[in-house]
């Protein structure tokens, strides 16, 4: 009997059917892999079975039974416990509260150390390492998955949900993930593990559904399928798998790095003295677990962060504007001619009451083209953004609604119109394609290289090693906030850069499950 | 007692009248303040303490009379004031209306009620006779809060006077910044108010009802309003027209100034209370400084700008302060 069935689900917003007769089983001891493009539904049909939608119509049943979750406590005391994409994390709260939240520990006051007791012995347990007592404000996204992960483990949930979880993480951080998922599914636990990456599918679902549009359109076991077949039911078309990339024509250094040291927020030294050189036409890619300094250095060449000591030059300009202990003006950066698209679209790329329009020109509105005396021009904002809609496909075509009612590769692609649109010297790119589908990943790709072709130096920064592998001409490994190599696309491959990123050490072990599936897809 | 010159002022500020009086101003805006802190804690906004507190003070005048006993009337203000609550909560919270339109709305109804009341109750005489105990007491005079003085400590030099020489309801004050505290940060309901102030729907995943986290933090924030109240009017014996005259707002910029936190609003609560007291001591001076007096007044508050633009650390609110939830916009 399955642990968990959603019989024709059906859930609409308005006139919107986001989920159409939706129908899935599930077992204890299967890993179920939920597949489809952004806005297939995947995630409004996980909320469901979450209890934090409830359907129009349609029935979940667990083991047979139908059940109504009046709200996510139902579904979490009936063992539904989900790892969400967008953490549902408190940021102000410590590893250990964020955890026990909503079922803490009690002797008549809170009890904190009880709590941090439980949470030291669920991490050993699950090689989930992680302080209790650190600020989740303050760790890496990487780690605040961790916390998410431990907290459903927490609530002792027979059934979890994992919603894209390694949209974050390494190739070595999925391994252990997958190690994770695995050793979950022996002890008779079911997964559900929603993702659009083929390759990952492949390495640990037992079963895949397929979504499109609302609909499920292919339910397959995953021994008897192939990547091929899965995105083509995904996209309702083949997919042409890679980015098209001609041999670079690398040009002269644009920006000259030297003994560069940055600080993170807690006053620790995340960036300890990188030497790069980004020149023009290329995609320098920085390889490395998140959290190893990669958001410091980004942030200290846009002008967001002082840097301790060193240089950054952009051609003859001095980044850091001379002073280390004194952060430049991210303004005066951008007017040198850099173009940033950050790691976190909907905190930093985007202001999402906005509309598009505005967001269009966000960083812009004071240039003469969009107002004078502080006034804007508001038909000039409008045909500028009319311009750039079609251009980067931004769906819908509307530049009149807010930016946060677009699905998140919509969104990415309102970041990038924005960033490319003002011809920059260097393209700093943050995780591009974080949370994307394949389509708008691909889309993605082909428009950094076409930055690269026009002779833009481009830093690419990804936790996402295929991307780099993909992209890249030039590839950078970054390990507690030092460059451990520089290699040239042609002469590295996975496992070298892989084992570089966590600090070169022997982790032959843990490659116990294969990724080589075939990589048809990028990112 | 007369002030003619600086050094003259030099002396007031050494009075333990003075420091008495402040702490006696500050204790119901302290009672507010507090309140406010649990509710923004959990993420909503309560402009409305005025309005509680005003409520509060009627009914603890009203009851206090027909039970002939201050101490039910004062249960009966915090009453009011819970109920007076609930109005806010059911339409911030239940409605999802914008927190400080509804808060206006139950200032304005407070102030109409309270107007109403004391009328159509009292006629245009006012609230009755106030008197402390039976002989001076009748039937149907306001029973009223006599200060207490604690054994033996009340003897010590200035700091008896100051502070063992109060309103019962200071003592409460007191120990409530203590209690309060402890809750927010050191019991499991007040981790969970917080949860529910910085990220509600997170909160919802982790199985806490935020409605009823809302609910409740908003009535314990009108029950203190309410105790505020009854302590400004049975500490007088009276209660007139709009005569919590801005005390919730006072308390609400007591509570940003105090970042949020239970011993900040109360310090911020003493240094209003003092520019009061001040304020008032100086008015009954002759000389110079009589002239300033309402000038000395302004100063706490002038302080409460510069502090409020970031020259004491920024001030951050729960990240959900003021935000609605609406369980089903799921994204």
């Amino acid at each position: 009997m399955p642990s968990i069935q959603a019989v024709d689900i059906v859930k609409r917003f308005g006139s919107f059917t986001a989920n159409d007769k939706v129908s899935l089983q599930a077992f204890a001891g299967e890993i179920l892999a939920v597949v489809g493009e952004n806005g297939a539904g995947k995630s409004t049909l996980m909320n469901m079975l979450s209890g934090l939608l409830h359907p129009d119509d349609g029935e979940i049943r667990m083991q047979g039974t139908p059940v109504k979750f009046g709200s996510p406590r139902d579904a979490i005391e009936r063992g539904i416990g989900m790892v969400h994409q967008h953490f549902m994390l408190i940021p102000v709260l410590t590893v250990a509260e964020n955890v026990v939240l909503g079922h803490e520990p009690s002797n008549g006051f809170f009890d904190r150390r009880e709590a941090e007791r439980r949470v030291d012995e669920l991490s050993a347990r699950y090689g989930l390492k992680l302080q209790p007592r650190a600020r989740v404000e303050n760790l890496p996204v990487g780690l605040q998955q961790r916390v998410e992960i431990l907290k459903v483990l927490y609530w002792g949930s027979e059934i979890l949900i994992f919603d894209e979880p390694t949209a974050v993480l390494t190739p070595q951080e999925t391994r252990e993930l997958f190690v994770v998922l695995r050793e979950l599914a022996t002890h008779r636990r079911t997964i559900i593990f929603i993702t659009h990456k083929l390759k990952e599918v492949m390495a640990v679902s037992d079963k895949i559904i397929v979504l499109r549009t609302g609909k499920v359109v292919g339910e397959l076991i995953t021994s008897e399928t192939s990547p091929r077949e899965i995105a083509s039911l995904m996209v309702g078309r083949d997919v042409l798998p890679t980015v098209h990339k001609p041999p670079p024509r690398i040009g002269e250094p644009i920006v000259v790095i030297r003994d560069l040291h940055v600080q993170s927020d807690l006053g620790v030294e995340a960036v300890k003295g990188i030497d790069l050189e980004i020149h023009g036409g290329e995609i320098l890619g920085i390889a490395g677990v998140e959290g190893n300094g990669q958001t410091e250095l980004v942030e200290a060449l846009t002008g967001l962060r002082p840097a301790t000591s060193g240089s950054a030059t952009l051609k003859a300009l001095d980044l850091l504007a001379g002073n280390s202990t004194v952060k430049t003006s991210a303004a005066k950066v951008r007017e040198a001619g850099v173009a940033y698209v950050p790691e976190d679209r909907r905190e930093r790329g985007l202001v999402l009451p906005y509309t598009v329009a505005n967001n269009l020109i966000l960083g812009l509105e004071d240039s003469p083209k969009f107002s004078r005396g502080g006034i804007l021009n508001f038909s000039k904002v409008r045909s500028w953004a009319r311009g750039l809609v079609p251009r980067y496909d931004i769906r819908p075509p509307r530049t009149d609604i807010p930016a946060g009612n677009l699905s998140g590769g919509n969104q990415q692609k309102v970041v990038l119109a924005r960033e490319f649109s003002e011809d920059p010297l260097l393209l700093i790119a943050a995780q591009p394609t974080r949370g994307l589908d394949i389509g708008a990943a691909q889309f993605v790709h082909e428009r950094l290289v076409e930055k690269r072709d026009s002779g833009t130096a481009v830093l690419l920064v990804s936790a996402e090693l295929d991307e780099i592998l993909a992209l890249s001409d030039r590839i950078a490994v970054i390990y507690e906030g030092e460059i451990m190599g520089i290699f040239d696309a042609g002469e590295s491959n996975e496992e070298q850069i892989g084992l570089l990123m966590t600090g070169g050490e022997e982790r032959a072990a843990e490659q116990s499950i294969d990724l080589e599936a075939p990589a048809l897809v990028q990112g | 007692m007369s002030i003619v010159t600086a050094s003259g002022l030099w002396t007031t500020l050494f009075d333990a009248n003075l420091w008495q009086a402040t702490l006696r101003q500050a204790t119901p805006l302290a009672l507010a303040a507090l309140g406010g802190v649990i509710s923004e804690r959990s993420g909503v906004v309560n402009i409305a303490m005025e309005g509680m507190m005003l409520v509060g003070a009627f009914f603890a005048v009203f009851y206090s009379v027909i039970f002939a006993n201050a101490a039910i009337g004062v249960v009966m203000g915090m009453v009011a004031g819970g109920i007076m609550a609930l109005f806010l909560a059911y339409g911030a919270i239940h409605l999802r209306a914008d927190q400080i339109v509804m808060g206006v709305a139950v200032n304005l109804a407070a102030l109409g009620l309270t107007g109403y009341l004391l009328f159509n109750k009292y006629g245009t005489n006012g609230t009755p006779q106030s008197c402390f105990a039976p002989p001076a007491c009748q039937k149907g005079s306001v029973y009223t809060i006599p200060d207490y003085s604690v054994p033996l400590l009340h003897r010590l030099p200035a700091v008896g006077q100051i502070l063992f020489q109060q309103s019962p309801i200071v003592y409460v004050m007191l120990g409530l910044v203590v209690l309060v505290h402890i809750f927010i940060f050191r019991t499991t309901l007040g981790l969970r108010i917080r949860a529910v102030g910085e990220n509600p729907r997170a909160a919802d995943t982790a199985g806490i009802n935020v409605q009823a986290v809302r609910y409740l933090t908003v009535t314990l924030s009108g029950v203190l309003s309410g105790l505020a109240g009854a302590y400004l009017s049975l500490t007088v014996g009276s209660f007139s027209e709009g005569m919590t005259s801005g005390r919730g707002f006072i308390a609400l910029a007591a509570m940003i100034f105090g970042k949020w936190t239970p011993f900040g609003a109360f310090g911020a609560c003493m240094l209003f209370g003092f520019g009061q007291a001040l304020y008032v001591d100086l008015q009954n001076t002759s000389g110079p400084l009589q002239s300033y007096s309402t000038l000395v007044a302004t100063l706490p508050y002038l302080l409460t700008i510069v502090a409020l633009a970031g020259f004491i650390g920024r001030a951050i609110p729960p990240a959900a302060d003021g935000q609605p939830y609406d369980p089903a916009a799921a994204g």
